[in-house]
């Protein structure tokens, strides 16, 4: 039977009585390109919260390859192969992209090294190797927060997957991209986890988006899942479209 | 290139000085001294934090000497490097409570930590010497006993020789993965914990090496007064020591050392004209930090890249 990457089981959180999770249940499996999707506010952050070990359930539990994480810190669950880009880009915002991108290299091996420098040729290369692959060689020498806030997004991304992870988790990677760079955005992050075989769990609004690039969907409403499959099995779901989707 | 020519130039000046003017030979003992111990604190402030309690290691590690020559080990080599050692192992111990915070409350706490030394060696006057503090005899070097002039000339060469070394290590560890994560701790503490990055211990290292920089600070301060008293660690010396690494700059390595040999060299001349020399530090000091907010350091490397 194949094993999941990851699996959540009977989570449970809550905010000041506002249940983000209850009782929530998931499996993502290798080489899944898993959406989860749902209305503003029901909790589809706080999974990923839970799932990098930024929060703590009430109860239930988390696991990566049969292994209890539930407690572990962010930290030691990146260390574990578990990367995540952001909704708000967090990158080392007065920095050059590409010493973004050394650094988060130099990070996968523990930055332990305290004679050799950070900007050494073999660590430029695979920075520059890893900014081609976003879509972002000629940006390499700006200063990161002068970026559009697509190229944000890709450079969040790029730092991600810079650990070389086995999971990525991505929180709405369109939100805050105009229209004309969504889907090259997606065009150059896909191509990037199909070329390094990573599993990815993104939480996402863009309904577009979800329906082209994911192969299962989640529906998050209210701290449950309400309806779970391929995309076109849960866009023909008259309780999706009304409650999540918008159309009656 | 310029710089390394720049550098070179400036130690052979700093190496003459004292041959054509005597008594500058203290004063820029004094000044290296200084600037190692604000090159420690440049080091926290890599990382947005600021330390105000810095003097506790400049102090600690003159004590370190003072106790040793009282225990009858007089090497100059043997004294330095155990004193350092001596005021990194409290960098330990002090580092693993205080990395933990940051912003005002890493300041004040390290304010709060070295005050509570300095109390220590002011009121354990049957340990420390109390507010007359504890004499520094002049070591011998290498088994070779000294006189007064030529051990302070000794002093002053070593110090030049260190400042070449210890700043090239620390340059290196700068540059390093390890060093620029400083910068990175001060950007996005968040992003660099998301890659797997035990920020707690990037802060420890800064701190011991910054700690040990400061002690070696001391110890030549230390060797160079002859004497260490409970006033190298109160907390105007700390905030002098911020005030000198703020003035030369966090850019480089440099930095420290020019704004410890500006401050040194101006205080020293200000004395001499007007018994209110603190108006004009303080003046100078308004002005530099208004017209040069990168500090002299960032002057320079603007002028390099300018002529680039």
């Amino acid at each position: 039977m194949k094993q999941p990457i990851l699996e959540a089981k009977d989570l449970h959180v809550a905010f000041n009585g506002v249940k983000a999770a209850d009782g929530v249940n998931l499996k993502i499996y290798d080489d899944e390109f898993l959406a989860v999707i749902g209305p503003n506010g029901s909790g589809k952050t706080t999974l990923l919260n839970i799932c990098t070990g930024y929060i703590k359930p009430r109860s239930g539990s988390v696991h990566l390859d049969g292994h209890d994480i539930t407690r572990l810190t962010p930290r030691a669950i990146a260390r574990r192969g578990v990367a995540r880009a952001f909704q708000i880009p967090q990158l080392f915002s007065d920095q050059r992209v590409i010493d973004n991108m050394m650094l988060a290299l130099a990070a996968r091996n523990g930055l332990w090294s305290a004679t050799q420098p950070l900007d050494t040729p073999a660590r430029r290369e695979e920075a520059e190797a890893l900014l081609g692959l976003v879509g972002l060689a000629d940006d390499r020498l700006r200063i990161s927060s002068t970026l559009p806030e697509g190229h944000r997004k890709l450079l969040d991304i790029a730092i991600a997957l810079a650990l070389k992870p086995r999971l990525l988790l991505l929180d709405e990677p369109t939100s805050g991209v105009s229209a004309l760079e969504r889907f090259p955005l997606m065009e150059a992050l896909m191509g990037a986890l199909r070329q390094r075989k990573i599993t990815a769990l993104f939480v996402e609004h863009d309904m577009e988006v979800v329906a082209r690039y994911a192969n299962r969907v989640l529906v998050w409403n209210a701290g449950t899942i309400m309806a779970e499959g391929r995309p076109d099995e849960v866009f023909s779901d008259a309780q999706v479209l009304q409650r999540v989707v918008g159309v009656a | 290139m310029m710089r390394i020519a720049l550098a070179a130039v400036s130690v052979l000046v700093l190496a003459i000085m004292p041959l054509l003017a005597p008594w500058l030979q203290f004063v820029l003992t004094l000044a290296i001294a200084k600037g190692f111990a604000a090159l420690g604190v440049a080091v926290l402030l890599r990382a947005g934090l600021i330390s105000i309690g810095h003097a506790m290691f400049f102090a600690a590690s003159a004590y370190g000497v003072a106790f040793l020559a009282r225990a009858g080990i007089n090497d100059l080599a043997l004294q330095l490097i155990v004193s350092v050692l001596c005021a990194a192992l409290i960098g330990v111990l002090a580092g693993l409570f205080l990395v933990r915070y940051r912003a005002i409350f890493f300041a004040m706490l390290n304010l709060a930590v070295s005050m509570v030394f300095y109390a220590l060696c002011a009121k354990l006057y049957g340990v420390t010497g109390g507010t007359d503090g504890m004499p520094i005899p002049i070591p011998s070097a290498f088994g070779v006993v000294l006189s007064e002039p030529a051990f302070k000339s000794i002093l002053f060469y070593l110090s030049l020789v260190l400042m070449l070394l210890v700043g090239f290590c620390v340059h290196r560890y700068l540059q390093s993965p390890l060093g620029q994560a400083l910068s990175a701790v001060h950007t996005n503490e968040i992003r660099l914990e998301y890659l797997g990055v035990p920020v707690w211990a990037v802060l420890l290292i800064a701190y011991v090496i910054s700690a040990a920089l400061a002690g070696l600070g001391g110890a030549i301060a230390g060797f160079a007064i002859g004497r260490v008293v409970p006033e190298f660690a109160f907390w105007t010396a700390s905030g002098h020591l911020v005030l000198v690494a703020v003035l030369g700059g966090i850019g480089g390595v440099p930095g420290a050392f020019i704004g410890a040999l500006f401050l040194e060299l101006l205080h020293t001349v200000a004395v001499t004209v007007t018994d209110a020399w603190n108006l004009i530090v303080g003046l100078a000091l308004i002005m530099v930090i208004m017209f040069m907010p990168r500090g002299f350091y960032g002057l320079i490397a603007r002028k390099e890249g300018t002529a680039l």
